[in-house]
């Protein structure tokens, strides 16, 4: 039974990855497409932002997370580098863990 | 100055955030053992799907019971995010068809990141860094079957740091209006759906924001 998800999930999963690089590939894109694709970055890093910060199975979830991500985005305002927003985040988030 | 990147660049960005898959990939190795799927499957899993978030709710919806067609559901869900990550890069890999299908397997939700941080996506960047990534994750993955109860990073605050990396490298394309406005109807997108689609669907829906890019 768990050989069948781990086959299932591993071979859908390098499909996914594939897809733009075999499909796609080098080609030319239309300029239409093009422009889309040339936003799909800051949309899924959005995304990803969203959901890592205040997600849950199917339910919102505040808790020490946010504080530590609003607590880097003040380290981002304030041009540090990526390292150091991560350590800002972390940190901030395990200090009200401990408290 | 111009300069190509090359791959130990992204071998450089990506070797100070190890520490995180190590302890997430610590921790799904001890779930796995938990789960039933064993030392060996959690090491063949992390090395095929590499893609931390849906490891991990596969194997806890095994762990609480669940069957085998619900975590398979939940995994990919939550990993149909790839498709759009995956079209966003498709033309910086270079060579065979056969060799971009294998490093395209590089694409994490890190390795991408970091790969367009300077604005534009760089192949070296995102292999390197990739990995870097994929090493420490399945390394993890193993240390964790062994002694993943001493490994815990959430107490470090690790699963805060992710989001904002993320954050640090939406920032600079939120000076061009379009990827701003493009940004805030994802996230919109994403906080709206949260509370009742299943985990990983808000991520997809997000991308037809993207669509923003048609209007001129």
């Amino acid at each position: 039974m768990s050989w069948l998800v781990i086959a299932v999930v591993g071979v859908v999963t390098i499909a996914f990855k594939a897809s733009g690089p075999v499909l796609l590939g080098k080609r030319e894109l239309p300029a239409r497409v093009a422009s889309v694709v040339e936003v799909l970055a800051p949309a899924m890093l959005a995304a990803l932002v969203v959901t890592q910060t205040v997600g849950g199975d199917r339910e919102l979830v505040i808790d020490e997370r946010l504080a530590g991500v609003v607590a880097g985005g003040i380290a981002v305002w304030l041009r540090a580098p990526l390292l150091v927003v991560m350590a800002v985040a972390a940190v901030t988030a395990a200090l009200i863990r401990l408290l | 100055m111009v300069r190509t990147s090359r791959t130990r660049d992204g071998v450089r960005a990506a070797l100070p955030l190890a520490i995180a898959p190590l302890l997430f990939g610590a921790s799904f190795g001890l779930l796995a053992i938990d789960s039933g799927l064993g030392a060996p499957g959690a090491v063949v899993m992390s090395a095929t799907t590499f893609a931390g978030s849906a490891q991990l709710a596969a194997a806890s919806i095994l762990e609480d019971g669940g069957g085998a067609a619900s975590a398979i559901v939940a995994a990919l869900l939550l990993n149909a995010r790839y498709v759009p990550l995956s079209l966003a890069v498709a033309s910086i890999f270079p060579g065979s068809r056969r060799r971009r299908a294998l490093e395209s397997q590089l694409i994490v939700d890190e390795s991408w990141a970091l790969a367009g941080r300077s604005g534009r996506f760089e192949y070296r960047v995102l292999v390197g860094a990739g990995l870097v990534l994929y090493v420490v994750w399945v390394g993890g993955t193993a240390l964790g079957t062994v002694i993943g109860d001493l490994l815990d990073p959430e107490a470090i605050g690790l699963d805060a740091a992710f989001p904002a990396l993320f954050l640090a490298l939406l920032a600079p394309y939120l000076r061009n209006r379009r990827a701003l406005a493009t940004a805030l109807v994802a996230g919109g997108i994403t906080l709206v759906l949260l509370p009742f689609a299943p985990p990983g669907v808000p991520i997809v829906a997000a991308s037809l924001a993207a669509l923003i890019g048609l209007l001129r």
